[in-house]
């Protein structure tokens, strides 16, 4: 396993020894891992091995032991896989001023994310596609300057077309901004293309280190129970 | 008009509003039996009023104010759910305010008696309805956001299960307030219909709020004038006017055959 050096000055996440139980159940076992600024963290693994729970112990929504160490005062902006939206009757401008407290500030961050901003302002949240609404979602949680983006499947609703700009605009995002990302995803092709480091959960760490590993048969087979395809990059299929 | 009319004017006036608004984000949080059901707990304490001769808004309010405290400790330990929860008090309540209060003021305790409003308690009424609105307001950024998300309410540093117990502090004052306008049994009426018809017409949470509150107004506005007019009880018509506005807003969406205006 390839352990990142901890506690530098240019690490901004440093998770040591950290188990979650819910009702004596072991849902986290002893993770430890460490992340740098500006780099992107891709966490993988079957449906039920603690990758949500993980997310919702670095917010600190989850009793947890161990340590979670933030450097310093950090920002972190979150995105969730699912919003109940469909129910409340909320415009995207009252949505995005909830974050950016005016009006031209909602305007910019609007724009930021390749939206346009006449009518989908007033659009209401609940009636946006998949790809929109992940848009809206990316503006909220950069409108304050966030020094850690937290994603939780970003692109689980939205088509084949919309996840790749989505992806482009996060990296695009994360060399403007040199934020840091934490990305829950089942898309190998994510995390090869757009991950610096993987982390593959199954309630322990299966394994941590450099993305480029995803492309090992034997890592999936480890991750997942089952030999897997991946698909070929862009430029490899030319 | 009579004094006790203008009074029960003003009471309703200051309680639709407040119920309306609080009743928003009720209807949103899909409580919308809650209001109705919490209502019943202040049953004992209106019965000790009238027993012991304070006045019966405190009585409600405070065992109201002590279920919600109870209703927000036990969802967080137990996780059953707060209907689950509030069910399981309100007919507790119910049964011990029909043994507390004497058969006579019971009538009067479940359906409220607006000739009976007097400057105190509309004073009380208005001012306990202008703090809850006014609290409403503050945290109804915070509260929208909780029911979006958890977990995207805490990234933006809401303290989402604070927020929801001073909620349901709000609910358990404005349904105080609302008990003498249309009774135990009916106040639950404000918080859920007047919301559920504005948001037939609504699609942003601006509208949606005025809406709300308005149609509140108008509703126990509406009633208290048919019941001077006709010499009947304020609550079931109040209800009846409100029930005329939410049929008015279905008809209005069915017409309109958009998902809203």
């Amino acid at each position: 396993m390839k352990v990142l050096a901890a506690n530098s000055d240019n690490d901004i996440l440093t998770v040591s020894n950290v188990s979650v139980k819910v009702k004596d159940q072991v849902i986290l076992d002893n993770i430890s891992f460490g992340l740098k600024k500006g780099t992107t963290l891709a966490i993988v693994g079957p449906n039920g091995a603690g990758k949500t729970v993980l997310f919702r112990a670095l917010l600190g929504l989850m009793p947890y032991t161990g340590t979670i160490e933030w450097r310093g005062a950090v920002k972190i902006g979150y995105v969730p896989q699912k919003l109940s939206v469909s129910d409340i009757p909320i415009s995207v401008r009252e949505f995005m001023l909830y974050k950016c407290g005016s009006g031209p500030h909602v305007e910019k961050c609007i724009t930021s994310v390749e939206l346009g901003t006449g009518r989908m302002l007033d659009k209401e949240l609940g009636v946006l596609s998949g790809g929109q609404l992940q848009r809206v979602l990316i503006a909220w949680a950069i409108a304050d300057n966030p020094d850690v983006l937290l994603f939780d499947e970003p692109t689980s609703a939205v088509d084949v077309d919309s996840q790749e700009t989505i992806y482009e605009l996060l990296n695009r995002l994360q060399q403007e901004h040199e934020i840091t990302i934490l990305i829950i995803t089942h898309d190998m092709h994510v995390v090869r293309h757009y991950s610096d480091y993987m982390l593959a959960l199954n309630r322990k760490t299966i394994f941590f280190g450099d993305s480029e590993e995803i492309s090992n048969p034997s890592l999936l087979e480890a991750i997942y129970g089952s030999r897997l395809l991946l698909r070929k990059k862009p430029k490899e299929q030319e | 008009m009579t004094d006790a009319l203008a009074f029960g004017l003003i009471t309703a006036i200051a309680v639709g509003l407040s119920a309306g608004y609080l009743g928003s984000l009720m209807v949103l949080k899909k409580m919308a039996l809650v209001g109705d059901a919490l209502s019943h707990v202040a049953l004992p304490g209106l019965g000790l009023g009238i027993l012991y001769g304070f006045n019966p808004f405190f009585g409600g309010f405070v065992f109201l104010f002590v279920a919600a405290a109870l209703i927000w400790r036990i969802e967080r330990v137990t996780k059953l759910s707060v209907e689950t929860i509030i069910g399981a008090l309100f007919t507790l309540s119910l049964a011990a305010g029909i043994l507390i209060i004497p058969e006579f003021e019971l009538l009067e305790a479940l359906f409220g008696d607006i000739s009976k409003v007097t400057l105190e308690s509309t004073v009380i009424a208005v001012a306990a309805s202008v703090v809850a609105a006014l609290m409403t307001r503050i945290i109804y950024k915070n509260m929208i956001l909780g029911m979006i998300s958890e977990e995207l309410a805490t990234s933006a540093g809401v303290q989402v299960a604070r927020t929801n117990l001073l909620y349901l502090f709000l609910v358990s004052l404005t349904v105080a307030a609302g008990l003498q306008v249309v009774g135990t049994l009916l106040v639950g009426f404000l918080v859920v219909v007047p919301a559920a018809s504005a948001k037939n017409l609504s699609s942003n949470l601006y509208k949606y709020g005025v809406l709300s509150s308005a149609f509140g107004v108008i509703s126990a506005v509406s009633g208290i004038l048919l019941s001077d007019y006709f010499n009947l009880q304020p609550g079931p018509l109040i209800v009846l006017s409100g029930v005329a506005v939410f049929i008015v807003t279905i008809i209005i969406r069915w017409a309109a055959k958009a998902p809203a205006l």
